[in-house]
């Protein structure tokens, strides 16, 4: 085989990987400038291809921080996320100290129970909560919603914590131990430090997942649970307006912080 | 398999193990409740419905003794035009007309209407007064649909979810066809997420080789382009597609103005199955990169370089040396992308239009707007059983603990 | 010791917050109450029309929730027995069948303030606009609408252009529920108004309506909220569709939309406030309904939209828009021109087939 011909499947081969990379990036990217659209339009006007001054504005980021709808709903996300993410990450470290160590009985069916909110179908997990927690008069609370998005964050955290454990030279704890440490205080001292990385990626899984989560709020949830993607969700499918756009590069931003915490901390992790 | 030292000191001493079960405890019993509890609360839900026989036990129990041809007696009648004025009173008419209404359709408003004008009716016979009210109070099939309706456990719903029904003499017979849908329904999901996950496959996995095999610096620059997509919200994602995608969206103005199309010719590139399918690709494509990146990454370079050196061609080395390797990954990525692709659903409800819709829409639709709850439950006690099955097929290939987030 | 600060600092205030929330809600429990109703600016109408007014001679805090019409969302809440919406800006079938599914509370007409001329309630609303369970408030109607900037030479003028694909290709916008759908596909296949219901009333009618639909079905985008389909008319993303008029007029007067209102065929219905069963706030709700149902509240909400009153003595109230001065009666549903051929939708065929119809049609539209 030839360089030349070689050199062309090579460079078919990133052609075609960066029009994946495209394909993955170009939507998210295309919401930024859009939402700066002086234009109730969810296309770029003629004016922004020009790079006319007064066909840009802060209209619809203004419109969405003096709404008192989104502002309340930033609220709610936040509490239910905060709340769940705490009970999400007390549980699901505990749980994950458990399943790492070779004594826990039973490991592989208890770790399949415990992981499986996050592959159930949402649609599924969703229909259950509203019936079982409307019977307990918990729908349409915050507690309701709070409890459900806990008991869908928690697999995040079991996941992580397990995985920065495997790392844990159970020696360390032996030693510990030995010179006398209780258990607590093996944990606090020894274990947590170490872990610490793992746990706060499983505490930001699981609020990004909350903070993300939709159908259960759409079922369970009241007008005075209304929550940001919520708010999104009957944006889209009622009165589209490009204030979504807006509150969309925020979500954006987010994710991005989110994203390059839980990756500082891997490699901090790693090393 | 040998144990290792460890294992074997945790199965001698009970305070480890029990220590162990101790720290899980908790989360076991917060998932039992608050997880686990509604879905079992759902599968019951699916099999069980009490509401009809008890609001019409007197009925029911004359019915016993009818023997299903021709019209019950006149005790029957008086029991049910009783049980119907109460059932009015305490208001939870509604709730058994509806149910009627499922197994023989057109039954709700002979029931509303019956209980709105039996209130004028003073005595007997009974009989005649409700023929009166409705013919279908003659009819036999009216009689028995009540009495399947009182049926506390039925098979019903399941039946009905895969377009099934009970014929009069009881055998099992599909449904006519005007109302048959589901088994469409669960077809297309299926295609869908193989379709979806084969998409995945194909452009994923290049790019993961790319990543895993660039300099470490550059990996962690690509990574983070799958990881934006990832982290960013679902309902973000699926606006920005409306956003390219819709009729004058960018990427149709983007056509026009290059003049490929005209700007009457506008491709209906949303609100349809395109739009579905799409989307779709997009969100769940990190689910197939990461797990294969994982894998590629721990293969040594060398190996496809000695291949070639031993004068194998590229693609003989990638499919004889390469790809072997990789398949743990592409087995975790493709299973990981088929689960969570046959339970879709925001995406689809906002994007798919009418012909773009799945199976877990229909579970919402029966949710929220047609009411009939038990059938939902069937559908997704159906759509429950085969994420189960796909789950343990996952742990068996893969290993719950092997899976990895981001 | 910083790890434990840090903790500290995030539970701290979200507990403090979720006690707040919670604390919150249970206080303002006695002095507000949640209506539900059809959202943008029909909202906006009833908002400025009387319930801002309601809300300062009450003292009660109205929340308002959007709703596309059924009564999926209150059987439910009455089935499960947690009921949160208190009162609902309903459609008449859907009231009349709530009302006999024991899903909304009854209220007597004579708890109804007298007319504007002081004519007792029952007198001044007409008969068929009385149910048991609450009084009907507006006259409104679902229009077929085009785009005058981007249809082209020929206009459509009657209800059987909207299905005529050759002389108007394009996709069109439809109400995703039969209500309206299955009257418009009759009338448009040439059954005279006055048969539409007596053809529906039999299978094959029903039958011959899904068909006429069938012609165009792969060409209809589906709406649901009523601010969607001046939007979608806007954006180019149907040539026509089927909307509420009085979106139809905000979108012409307020944002110069170049919209024409193809009143050929249009479907008059009614529709008012009902309480649902088991409300919290029952006393707070009859006060809504009475206070919406009177003749000054539905002459306010004319002022802002093209509705019109149900009750005789409420329609002289009305003589211009409050905010651009434009003359209403030219755009209500009910003046006598754009009335020429309504047709005025039967509340007893859909109450008793609504449900019949929302099935069929939801099969219908899932193959």
């Amino acid at each position: 085989m030839t360089t030349t011909e070689h050199g062309f499947w090579h460079i078919a081969y990133l052609g075609f990987c960066a029009l994946v990379f495209a394909f993955l990036i170009a939507p998210i990217l295309v919401i930024v400038p859009l939402s700066f659209n002086a234009e109730p339009y969810f296309t770029f006007t003629d004016g922004m291809l020009r790079f006319e001054a007064d066909a840009w504005s802060l209209r619809w980021y203004r419109q969405i921080v003096e709404d008192e709808e989104w502002s309340r709903a930033l609220v709610n996300s936040l509490v239910i996320g905060i709340s769940a993410t705490v009970l999400a990450t007390a549980l699901g470290t505990l749980a994950a100290l458990g399943l790492s160590s070779p004594a826990m009985p039973g490991r592989r069916f208890a770790t399949g129970l415990l992981i499986s909110p996050m592959v159930t179908p949402v649609i599924i997990s969703a229909a259950g909560m509203f019936f079982f927690y409307s019977n307990l008069g918990l729908a349409q609370t915050h507690i309701g919603l709070i409890l459900a998005h806990a008991a869908l964050g928690t697999p995040f955290v079991v996941i992580t914590v397990t995985a920065t454990l495997a790392g844990y030279d159970a020696n360390l704890s032996r030693a510990a131990a030995s010179m006398g440490a209780g258990p607590l205080r093996i944990f606090h001292r020894v274990q947590l430090p170490l872990i610490a990385p793992g746990v706060v990626s499983g505490a930001i899984f699981a609020f990004a997942a909350s903070f993300d989560e939709v159908v259960v709020v759409l079922f369970m949830g009241g007008i005075e649970q209304r929550t940001i993607p919520r708010q999104m969700w009957s944006g889209i499918r009622e009165e589209i307006s490009p204030a979504i756009l807006a509150v969309a590069v925020f979500l954006i931003v987010f994710a991005v912080l989110f994203l390059l915490t839980v990756e500082w901390l891997r490699r901090r992790n790693a090393r | 398999m040998s144990e290792n030292p460890e294992q074997q000191i945790g199965r001698l001493k009970p305070g480890p193990r029990l220590r162990a079960a101790l720290l899980v405890l908790p989360l076991m019993a917060f998932i039992g409740v608050t997880f686990l509890a509604p879905l079992a609360n759902m599968l019951v839900r699916s099999v069980y419905d009490p509401v009809v026989a008890d609001a019409l036990p007197e009925t029911l129990e004359r019915l016993r003794a009818w023997d299903g041809q021709g019209l019950p007696g006149e005790a029957a009648y008086e029991a049910l035009a009783g049980e119907l004025l109460k059932a009015r009173e305490d208001r939870k008419l509604g709730q058994v007309a509806t149910r009627l209404n499922r197994v023989q359709s057109g039954l709700r408003s002979v029931l509303t209407r019956s209980a709105r004008r039996l209130r004028n009716v003073d005595e007997g016979p009974w009989s005649g007064a409700m023929m009166n009210i409705h013919a279908a109070w003659g009819e036999t099939g009216t009689w028995r649909a009540l009495r399947e309706a009182g049926e506390r456990y039925t098979s019903r719903h399941y039946l009905n979810a895969l377009d099934l029904q009970r014929d009069s003499g009881g055998s099992i017979v599909p449904q006519p066809e005007d109302r048959r849908i589901y088994l469409t329904l669960f077809w297309r999901t299926l295609l869908v997420s193989l379709g979806v996950t084969a998409l995945c496959l194909l452009i994923g996995y290049p790019v993961a080789r790319l990543i895993a095999h660039a300099p470490p610096k550059r990996a962690y620059l690509l990574l983070i382009l799958v990881l934006v997509p990832f982290w960013t919200s679902l309902l973000v994602r699926t606006t920005s597609w409306i956003v390219l995608l819709q009729n004058q969206g960018v990427l149709n103005d983007m056509l026009v103005f290059l003049g490929i199309i005209g700007d009457d010719g506008r491709i209906a590139m949303i609100y349809n199955m395109t739009g579905t399918f799409v989307a779709m690709t997009h969100v769940l494509l990190p689910f197939m990169v990461l797990p294969l990146y994982s894998v590629m990454s721990a293969i040594p370079r060398v190996q496809t370089s000695a291949a070639e050196s031993l004068g194998a061609t590229p693609w003989q080395s990638f499919w004889r040396v390469y790809w072997p390797q990789t398949l743990p990954g592409v087995g975790a990525g493709s299973l990981l992308v088929f689960i969570l692709a046959i339970g879709y659903y925001i995406t689809p409800a906002l994007v798919g239009g009418s012909t773009g819709q799945l199976i877990s829409n229909m579970i919402a639709f029966h949710m929220q707007s047609s009411l009939n709850w038990s059938l939902a439950a069937a559908l997704g006690g159906i759509l429950l059983v085969c994420v189960a099955g796909l789950y343990v097929l996952y742990d068996r290939l893969v290993g719950i603990e092997r899976m990895r987030l981001g | 010791m910083t790890r434990k600060t840090s903790m500290r600092r995030i539970l701290v205030p979200g507990l403090a917050a979720l006690v707040l929330l919670l604390g919150g809600r249970a206080a303002a429990q006695d002095q507000s109450l949640t209506l539900v109703s059809w959202g943008g600016a029909y909202t906006r109408a009833c908002v400025n029309g009387y319930i801002e007014r309601f809300e300062q001679e009450t003292g009660i805090d109205v929340k308002i929730e959007d709703y596309n019409g059924g009564l999926a969302q209150i059987r439910a809440q009455v089935d499960v027995g947690n009921v949160y919406w208190d009162v609902v800006d309903m459609e008449l079938p859907d009231m009349v069948r709530g009302c006999d599914e024991g899903l909304l509370a009854p209220i007597d007409i004579d708890e109804m303030a007298p007319g504007a001329d002081g004519t007792p309630a029952a007198d001044d609303l007409p008969e068929d606009g009385i149910t048991e369970c609450g009084p009907t408030n507006i006259y409104y109607s679902t229009v077929v609408v085009y785009n005058d900037g981007r249809i082209g030479a020929t206009k459509p003028t009657t209800i059987a252009d909207f299905f005529d694909l050759e002389k108007f290709p394009g996709r069109r916008g439809m109400r995703r529920s039969p209500l309206a759908n299955l009257e418009f596909a009759l009338m448009a296949d040439g059954v005279p108004l006055d048969q539409v219901y007596a053809t529906l009333d039999t299978e094959a009618g029903v039958g011959r309506a899904f068909r006429k639909l069938d012609t165009i079905k792969d060409q209809i985008v589906w709406w649901e909220a009523g601010a969607q389909p001046p939007q979608m008319l806007a954006d180019g993303e149907v040539v026509m569709t089927t909307a509420y008029n009085g979106r139809i007029f905000n979108a012409q007067n307020l944002e110069g939309q170049p919209f024409v209102i193809v009143w050929d065929g249009q479907l008059l219905d009614t529709g008012g406030v009902v309480i649902v069963e088991g409300t919290r706030n029952l006393e707070a709700a009859k006060m809504f309904v009475r206070f919406a149902n009177t003749a000054r509240a539905m002459a306010g909400v004319g002022r802002y939209i093209s509705y019109s009153p149900t009750r005789r003595s409420a329609m002289p109230l009305i003589s211009t828009h409050a905010e651009t001065g434009i003359d209403m009666s030219p755009h209500m549903p009910t003046s006598p021109e754009n009335a020429a051929r309504a047709l005025h939708n039967d509340w007893e065929w859909w109450s008793d087939n609504g449900e019949e119809m929302n099935e069929r049609f939801s099969t219908w539209l899932a193959r």
